[in-house]
């Protein structure tokens, strides 16, 4: 493993069938070029093996393993309880999803429910999350693209939200917000208003990302058309999300099986018809303001009542092992947890989506240029701590 | 000696028509020192206004208000190590900023501040103008190769490629304007810088308006292809940091680097004086032929004191806004130095004899400054061009719409 | 306008372009070459506004300096150089080269002294300011055919310079 990272690049490419460069009576200029680990728009630590020929490329491969830390290793030494906090740290821009989906999967193992006021507390974080996923996700690709300022947008905006979370539990990033059981913290004193308040700040703003980008020729003429995937390649590679979203999939989990209080609200699912990024970035902004139409009727509607179920103190869940997946701003992030009847796991294995994902840069950037790597990389909405985990 | 100088002030030609060495060297220092001053001032301006645009506050430190911010910019590159890459070509790697750097200086003989306000005038100005910019494209090619790298060569020949392919859509548009100069009573346009701004004059129209709509679709073209020759955003791929390419001065350190720098805006002050002098107007002031007459002249003469005293009481209102600690005396007495220095110009800018003389450089100098902040705007706005899009657009749409307005203005000039 | 210093400039300019001439084919390196006969065609810009020819400097500027050059350069560095490098500098027939050189400088002279009424007798020198006029009205009227043909030429090579290089972005 350790000096094969070393070796020559090209090696890396020659069990893939990538197709040849034309060869015309002038030379073609064939190249192997390396995305290091090191750059500026690959999100995080990502090593890209191009073959290309010119400017086209034939082919990619993804070397991945920079950021593992061994997390799902380290939950074979933990109880369930001490493992909360690592998931936030695998998906750190969606922490609050990690944690919905852990705490949910240990719940269906231990057969307990949360109640109704913590599950609606649960839907009121994670939607809020789900947007602040989605504007970091906008900055940074704009940026990548080449336009500079959105980014500035919509971290500005991005603060209120981080601001709520730092009231409730005390955290901005990886918040640790739910307990197995329900929700740990009461919500403060003014929750509710402040919320309500964001909910009026949030529609101008998303309105102003749109202005600037989705009419804008020069966005149309680098997002359009480029890094398509077809739905039935989605469902061959098992990529979710918004990417299979675009690719025309009316599939997302919150409808089709629906967990925590999301049967209990009326939205909508955004679906594209191309498959291509301009898709993509149009299903999530829509996203976004579907995500706010939740949170109104969440908010509206909080129940009263407890915020923790009746848990045992030392947790030894019947053996057993259950999957459970959930709807994260990034697609579909599954939880497989074997229970062998002690307080620690034996296995506990993340899906995490974003490593399904990446699968699919391979088919979406053949015949495209060198520009549009990093496109679509952006488009994937990866990060390299779920990928990696 | 008084008496000379003033009466130098008011003859009526250019002292390289005049062939007076002396003054043809007072003018080169006084308008290379201008042209220097302004680089600074467009560099903390960008990194003011881009910031700004971004919701944030850009540089606060260094001096009030970041005032002093290029300075210790000019100070840091000026004392950092020069690092040339281990098998570089040494004469090439150094020669390449300096004929990017001199291209750039050299059209500034052309530029028409006023009437008889240049360095000189020569009869093929704009020509003049056109090809001496057209000579950094080998600076760009020189840097990239003289670099060594395979990343900096390439971004050097897209580069070098993107710049030749708008200049023939910037050349097309020129000679359009050239051939409204022509529709007079001689029927014989001119070349030159202060010739096309006079025929404006005569004809009584910028040639923005003339011909509605073409004149405006032939500046809009100029405007455009201006933007991607000085290889600015959203032209600005081969230069980017987040592409493969790393752009043609990526091996360039400290001083060489900030020559770069200096070429890369005082190409952009020189093609946007372009563009002023064709279109424009050049020195007119605006409505020069609508609202005529002594008191709109004077209304017009004090626009540039009251534009001065309109940035002092600015500096001013930042000064009473400056946080009252004590770390912060020595900038607040700094920014209240600058807004009286501002106030003292603008309260001389209303005397009548500076008045009367100063019209011309500052409307001049106004319309550019106008350009300059489009092209921050630009900057912050747009996204980037991928490099076949950007020469699809080049060669594919300005190009064959450049020509179209070219015979559609000959055709109108001869038919009317 | 009174001319400055001639002699001087005349001397400095085309003393520039020997010079270059000269760097152009005794440097190893072909970029350096290039850059010297950039130096070369600026010298000549520089001579023409001499013989009152302002239009004709500019497009040599232009043309010449700026495009022409920049297209020499852009080949010369997507060609593999080491090769040429380690090449000689000057092959085995420097003396039939020597001999050939002094012929065509001896026929140089010889036409400059006895053929002087071979060239056509030019009625007026065309005053600086009309230079771009009397090209424009030269090049459209009386040469229009060549011109045309020419730029026919140049648009040969561009269709086959696409087409060889179709298949590559």
């Amino acid at each position: 493993m350790g000096d094969q990272i070393t070796k020559d690049p090209s090696t890396y490419l020659s069990h893939l069938e990538l197709g040849e460069p034309d060869k015309t009576f002038l030379d073609s200029n064939e190249l192997i070029i390396n995305m290091g680990p090191q750059h500026p728009a690959t999100h995080g630590v990502l090593r890209v093996i191009l073959k290309l020929d010119g400017e086209k490329v034939l082919g990619t491969e993804c070397v991945i393993g920079y950021l593992h830390r061994g997390v799902e290793k380290i939950a074979e030494n933990r109880t369930y309880t001490m493992f909360n906090p690592y998931v936030d740290r695998m998906d750190y821009v969606a922490a609050v999803s990690n944690g919905l989906g852990y705490c949910e999967a240990v719940e269906k193992l231990l057969n307990i429910e949360a109640p109704p006021r913590a599950q609606y507390i649960r839907v009121i974080l994670t939607e809020l999350n789900r947007l602040a996923s989605h504007q970091l996700w906008l900055g940074t690709h704009a940026l990548d693209i080449g336009a500079m300022t959105p980014l500035f947008y919509t971290f500005r905006d991005r603060e209120e939200i981080l601001k709520i979370f730092e009231k409730y539990c005390g955290a901005r990033l990886t918040t640790h917000s739910f307990r197995i059981g329900g929700c740990q913290y009461e919500t403060y004193e003014g929750f509710e208003r402040d919320v309500e308040k964001f909910l009026d700040f949030a529609p101008p703003k998303i309105d102003e990302y749109e202005e600037l980008l989705t009419t804008n020729r020069i966005w149309l003429e680098r997002t359009k058309g480029v890094g398509t995937i077809s739905a039935a390649d989605c469902k061959a590679l098992g990529v979710t999300g918004p990417v299979l979203r675009a690719s025309g999939v009316k599939w997302d989990l919150r409808k089709a099986q629906p967990y925590a209080a999301y049967s209990k609200f009326d939205f909508e699912i955004p679906t594209g018809q191309h498959g291509d990024t301009y898709d993509r970035y149009l299903v999530r902004m829509q996203e976004m303001r579907q995500s706010l139409r939740i949170i109104r009727q969440a908010v509206e509607s909080i129940p009263e009542g407890p915020i923790m179920a009746k848990v045992p103190k030392v947790m030894k869940p019947p053996v057993g092992e259950i999957y459970h997946s959930i709807e994260a701003p990034k697609g579909e992030l599954g939880y497989f947890i074997v229970s062998d009847g002690s307080t620690q796991p034996y296995r506990v294995r993340v899906r995490p989506p974003s490593f399904v994902n990446l699968q699919a840069l391979d088919i979406m950037v053949r015949g495209q240029l060198v520009a549009d790597v990093i496109a679509v990389i952006g488009t994937l909405d990866i990060v390299l701590g779920e990928v990696d985990r | 000696m008084l008496d000379y100088v003033t009466s130098y002030l008011s003859s009526n030609t250019t002292p390289g028509q005049a062939g007076n060495v002396l003054w043809v060297l007072i003018y080169i220092l006084v308008v290379f020192g201008a042209v220097s001053v302004a680089v600074m001032a467009m560099n903390w301006l960008e990194r003011k206004a881009l910031a700004h645009f971004q919701i944030r506050l850009g540089p606060m430190r260094v001096g009030p208000h970041g005032l002093l911010q290029p300075i210790a910019d000019a100070i840091k590159l000026l004392t950092k190590e020069d690092i040339v890459p281990a098998e570089a070509d040494k004469f090439v790697f150094w020669i390449a900023p300096l004929i990017i750097l001199c291209a750039s200086f050299t059209v500034y003989i052309v530029v028409p501040f006023g009437p008889t306000h240049a360095i000189t005038d020569l009869n093929i100005g704009i020509l003049f103008m056109l090809g001496v910019s057209s000579l950094s494209v080998l600076g760009v090619v020189m840097a990239g190769w003289a670099s060594n790298s395979h990343y900096p060569l390439i971004g050097a020949l897209r580069s070098s490629a993107q710049m030749v392919s708008y200049e023939v859509a910037m050349g097309m548009t020129v000679v359009s304007a050239v051939l409204m100069t022509s529709l007079n009573k001689t029927g014989t346009g001119t070349l030159s810088m202060i010739g096309i701004v006079q025929a404006q004059q005569s004809q009584q129209i910028w040639f923005l308006f003339k011909f509605f709509p073409l004149g405006l679709i032939a500046f809009a073209i100029f405007a455009i292809a201006m933007v991607a020759e000085t290889n600015r955003a959203p032209f600005d791929l081969p230069e980017a940091e987040s592409e493969l390419t790393a752009g043609f001065h990526t091996e360039y350190s400290g001083l060489r680097w900030s020559l770069f720098m200096l070429g890369e805006y005082a190409a952009m002050i020189a093609v946007s004086s372009i563009a002023v002098t064709l279109w424009l107007g050049g020195w007119l002031r605006p409505f020069p032929n609508t609202l005529t007459g002594g008191a709109w002249d004077l209304v017009f003469s004090l626009v540039p004191g009251l534009l001065f005293i309109a940035l002092a009481v600015i500096a001013f209102v930042g000064v009473v806004r400056m946080p009252k600690h004590p770390y912060f005396r020595i900038q607040t007495i700094g920014l209240a130095g600058f807004g009286a220095v501002l106030g003292l110009i603008g309260l001389i800018l209303f005397a009548p004899p500076v008045r009367d003389r100063i019209q011309d450089i500052f409307w001049f100098t106004a319309k550019v400054a106008g350009f300059m902040y489009l092209y921050i705007w630009y900057r912050a706005t747009f996204p980037r061009y991928r490099f076949d899009q950007l020469m699809k657009v080049g060669w594919k749409v300005l190009l064959p719409i450049a020509i179209g307005v070219l015979i559609l203005t000959a055709v109108l000039g001869v038919l009317l | 306008m009174q001319p400055v210093a001639t002699t001087f400039f005349f001397y400095f300019l085309s003393g520039l372009t020997l010079a270059s001439g000269v760097l152009v084919i005794t440097r190893k390196n072909p970029v350096h070459s290039a850059l010297a006969l950039i130096f070369g065609l600026l010298a000549q810009a520089g001579l023409y506004l001499m013989l009152y020819a302002p239009f004709v400097a500019g497009v040599q500027i232009i043309l010449y300096a700026g495009g022409i050059m920049v297209l020499f350069l852009f080949v010369i560095m997507l060609v593999n150089l080491e090769r040429s490098q380690k090449e000689e500098q000057f092959n085995k027939q420097w003396l039939v080269g020597i001999v050939a050189a002094a012929a065509l400088g001896v026929l140089f002279v010889l036409v400059y002294m006895k053929g002087a009424d071979l060239f056509p007798v030019r009625m007026t020198l065309p005053t600086e300011s009309n230079n771009t006029q009397e090209i424009g009205v030269m090049l459209y009227g009386q040469y229009m055919f060549a011109f045309e043909i020419a730029s026919l030429l140049l648009l040969v090579a561009i269709i086959g310079a696409v087409v060889m290089a179709k298949k590559r972005i």
